[in-house]
């Protein structure tokens, strides 16, 4: 039997392939007669469609075609979650063509497509694909969207609304107010950012008319949704004869969960030209083409009573989708967000009304956080402020209002199932040596420079999600993850799971659980994701979700394995089953030092000379699904230390300090990774990262590397991380996930420590991210009123 | 117009007929099917193209195949031993977690042993300001900035 290995630090499987060139991503893969294919799209915000003269393009060496709207008639990308407004009606679900049908909505959406022998001469002809555009006014901004005149986006939606929805009783939290001792209010607004993952999207479509079958390859977080949805809803095919892998894929954070056009369109252009259809998005491609994540304007009030104690919160959100309705856009603003509201404290009384509107941008949709990073940024920017109105210690109000007895549950839906958030927050204030602050902030007054010091207490709802639960908040599909786990007859092991990786470590982590539990060497088992040819089904990756509800389908699919091997092994060892006791890879008659391994069990199932046949079938090989009941509830602390160069507005990171409670840890050194990274894009969007549009023309401003600032490694500190563990009481591991934490809690507590630092100007608060312009123009404003 | 380019790859004479206009990268990638070597932009931003050119980094995605026309080139798939045993600082990436999807790593590899090349004491601020033309969306960097401060120590032994 080996040293336990969960919870321990194991070196990463996968990484042997990657470090060597060997990993096999989506554009890695060049099929027999491989072809490719350029989109052409709009440069336009918002135009008619007036002809497309493809003549010129169909003309041009290599070219094989070239498709529109007008060949590709199927349905249009489906929306997964229904959303019922306040007056019971449906959302507004405007169609989200593949190729334009009639009319363009933002820049970058896709009119045509060109398929040549090579990439070159694809990009050569589809710049002679001639489209006549009739160009009309747009609207970008999210708080335009629903202004007197705005240009209308769709017929279906007036007023550019997508829907307008509510949650918590309004009546008793308007009563709350009416009680309050202080109200703390802030206008806040969440930038819109872009995921960008380092591999660009791209997708191969390949079509068998041996069987009238397609694969298609591509670099998806879910490739049996993506199926799914591909087959029943667009292009009307049998899943059977749909194969969808996703293999090695560099990155997803929400963007590659979603059904895109470009998939579908290689997937059908494969059958039409009966050749393989490759297309690898191009970075200023995916700036205009990948789904955009957070955009919400929102004005926060907090109801307090004399000592700091929350009474009540009202929420108004302005969420922008985009043009059309992305995979999961519509949840993300509301069930992701609005029930999270409650963070870490007994508020009583919750309402938050949220308003999506259609904006001529990019669609919008779930980028690593999805709701929960604006949730918390809402909560905790306006906690602080309350403190600082409050005249307390922004700890001590914390504390004053946390939720200290579980289960919980709170007044916006979710129930908490455990949690201990003075220990996470003790654990940060000692790491970032609070204590030691005021010290540190008159060495930087000594030097010109302003210090300051900001918290988030972050609470997350992860695990995603029980099926039912889902289902009555809206979603239109299962939640729940497959596993399967097939020993095999000389005794190592092949896991498959619906769970995709994509950076976070699944081949190891889960290798781990699972040697864990049978005995066996790490080595000696290997996880096997991305590909509906060999996985029995899979929801897959998003929402902090793959241990504990993969994890935990897999650790169902042992029990199985364990149960049968006690039958195999009393058989074995002539004992009654009852009398079998099993421990990591051992099945040991009680009492007795009669004992077979997994191994010998394993041999006995697939070579069944001596084995109860009458009673059990050979193999040992078993699957299973998990429907989990709950979320799971990560949760932390964070504390983040700045130094502010008045003269220059340059914000500098001297500390950052987060301690989570992910629950039960697999191998810490791989939760640590995906901290310091969630962290990372935390910090990119309070400092550095920000979409924007011109708001005239609707063009993307910020749409390369060199205009959308991504934080490099001299932008971010070496970072101070450390968990504590309640575990979670719904999934026999403990898990609660951890992928998201950091990028969820990160942007409040920076915005916190930079305010903190300007309070010696009275200001409260200035636009995410607080690049060195913003916050000296941000200092110069407030000089001038003072001055005024 | 095709023309014929000649070099060295991982220590392996090969030439090529590509057009004028075809990057190092694609040749790399596309004809001689070295495909660990990564376009993540199109702005010679990201450096997850990053080869060894005559023993140092470039972004073989911002010269034409033709530039490297006699050149020494070397890619993640030539830094191993013959018989797979990791390089010192693929090992140290393994060893540090520095990486996660995969997709930067061979650019950051390339780009660090580079760095480190007789630099064994590299300081934090060194590795960060020297990652200046890499970009990495799952480590945050904290990871990366070890892997290579253990790594540079290690290729000195």
């Amino acid at each position: 039997m080996n040293a336990p290995l969960i919870g321990a630090r194991i070196e990463r499987k996968e990484d042997y392939r990657f470090l060597t060139g060997a990993g096999q991503y989506t554009d890695d893969v060049t099929l027999p007669g491989q072809t490719h294919a350029v989109f052409v799209r709009s440069p336009h915000a918002h135009a008619t469609l007036k002809s497309i003269d493809k003549s010129k393009a169909l003309k041009a060496p290599g070219v094989l075609a070239v498709f529109t709207g007008e060949d590709l008639k199927v349905g249009g990308l489906p929306c997964g979650w229904l959303i019922t407004d306040v007056n019971g009606q449906p959302m507004k679900e405007p169609v989200h063509p593949s190729l334009a049908q009639g009319k363009v909505r933002h820049v970058g959406d896709q009119v045509a497509v060109v398929i040549a022998e090579t990439l070159d001469q694809a990009q050569d002809a589809a710049g002679l694909v001639e489209v006549d555009y009739g160009v009309l006014p747009s609207v970008t901004s999210t708080d335009k969207a629903r202004a007197k005149g705005a240009p209308q986006l769709h017929e279906i939606a007036p007023d550019n609304t997508c829907y307008v929805w509510a949650i918590g009783d309004k009546a008793a939290c308007d009563a709350a107010f009416s009680k309050a001792a202080h109200v703390t209010k802030l206008d806040l607004v969440n930038n819109r950012l872009i995921p960008n993952a380092i591999e660009p999207r791209a997708a191969n479509g390949m079509y068998s008319r041996a069987d009238d079958s397609y694969t298609l390859y591509v670099a998806s977080q879910n490739p049996h949704v993506e199926r799914l949805l591909m087959t029943a809803f667009v292009l009307g095919l049998p899943e059977h004869k749909v194969r969808v892998v996703a293999p090695d894929v560099g990155g997803g954070f929400g963007s590659k969960i979603y059904l895109y056009a470009e998939d579908v369109v290689v997937t059908w252009a494969s059958k039409q030209i009966n050749r393989p259809v490759k297309w690898t998005c191009e970075r200023s491609e995916s700036f205009v083409s990948d789904a955009h994540g957070r955009d919400h304007v929102t004005t926060v009030e907090l109801a307090m009573d004399k000592d700091g104690k929350f009474l009540g919160m009202r929420v108004k959100t302005t969420a922008n989708v985009g043009a059309y309705l992305s995979t999961f856009a519509s949840c993300v603003p509301t069930i992701l967000y609005a029930t999270l509201l409650a963070g870490q404290y007994t508020t009583p009384v919750i309402h938050c009304e949220v308003t999506a509107v259609f904006t001529n941008t990019v669609p919008v949709d779930a980028y690593r956080g999805a709701g929960r990073p604006e949730a918390t940024y809402v909560v905790e920017r306006v906690v602080e402020q309350a403190a600082r109105e409050m005249k307390l210690d922004p700890a001590e109000i914390r504390r004053r209002n946390f939720i200290k007895t579980f289960p919980y549950q709170t007044p916006v839906a979710l129930m908490y199932d455990t949690g201990d958030y003075e220990a996470t927050l003790s654990a940060a204030i000692k790491m970032a040596d609070v204590a030691g602050f005021p010290a540190r902030r008159k060495a930087s007054e000594a030097k010109g420079k302003l210090r300051g010091l900001g918290y988030a207490a972050y609470i997350e709802a992860c695990g995603i999600a029980p099926s039912n639960i889902a289902g009555a908040l809206g979603a239109r599909a299962g939640l729940f993850e497959a596993g399967e786990v097939r020993m095999h007859p000389t005794g190592s092991c092949t896991v498959f799971t619906g769970s995709h990786s994509h950076g976070q470590g699944h081949e190891t982590t889960f290798a781990q659980v699972v040697a864990d539990r049978l005995g066996l060497p790490i080595e000696s088992v290997d996880i096997v994701h991305g590909d509906t040819s060999k996985i029995l089904f899979g929801m897959g990756t998003y929402g902090s979700r793959s241990i504990a509800v993969g994890g935990t389908a897999i650790y169902k699919a042992l029990d199985k394995i364990i149960a049968k091997g006690k039958k195999i092994a009393a058989h074995l060892m002539e004992a009654a089953e009852t009398d079998i006791e099993y421990d990591r890879g051992v099945f040991k008659v009680a009492g007795t030092d009669k004992q077979k391994t997994i191994g010998e069990v394993s041999f006995a199932a697939y070579v069944p000379h001596n084995y109860p046949l009458d009673k059990l079938e050979p193999g040992l090989n078993e699957n299973a699904f998990y429907d989990p009941t709950n979320f799971t509830f990560p949760a932390g602390s964070y504390v983040c230390e700045v130094e502010i160069d008045p003269d220059t507005g340059v914000t500098k990171i001297e500390k950052f300090t987060a301690v989570d409670d992910f629950g039960n840890i697999i191998n810490p050194m791989i939760v640590e990774g995906q901290v310091h990274g969630g962290l990372t894009q935390g910090i990119g969007q309070a400092l550095l990262e920000g979409c924007k549009y011109d708001p005239e023309s609707g063009q993307l401003i910020t749409g390369s590397y060199m205009d959308y600032t991504m934080p490099r490694a001299d932008d971010v500190p070496n970072y101070q991380v450390d968990t504590r563990v309640t575990a979670c009481t719904h999934n026999p591991l403990g898990v609660k996930g951890c992928g998201e934490a950091g990028a969820i809690g990160a942007p409040a507590a920076l915005m916190n420590a930079i305010t903190d630092a300007l309070q010696v100007y009275g200001i409260n608060d200035l636009p995410m991210p607080a690049s060195p312009q913003t916050v000296w123009k941000t200092i110069q404003n407030a000089k001038q009123k003072k001055a005024a | 117009m095709s023309i014929k380019v000649s070099m060295t790859v991982n220590g392996k004479p090969v030439s090529a007929q590509v057009e004028e206009r075809t990057l190092l990268v694609t040749l790399i990638r596309e004809e001689l099917r070295l495909t660990g070597t990564h376009v993540g932009c199109d702005t010679a931003q990201c450096g997850a193209c990053t080869v060894h050119m005559n023993g140092k980094a470039v972004k073989s995605c911002s010269m034409v195949a033709m530039q490297a026309e006699g050149a020494n080139i070397v890619t993640i798939e030539g830094i191993a031993a013959a018989d797979g045993t990791l390089h010192p600082m693929q090992a140290a990436f393994k060893e540090n977690h520095g990486l996660q999807c995969g997709f930067c790593t061979p650019g950051m590899v390339m780009n660090a042993i580079d760095l480190a090349k007789g630099n064994p004491n590299l300081t934090e601020t060194e590795i960060r300001e020297g990652l200046e033309g890499n970009l990495c969306r799952c480590t945050g960097y904290h990871n990366i900035v070890k892997s290579i401060a253990a790594g540079a120590k290690a290729m000195a032994k």
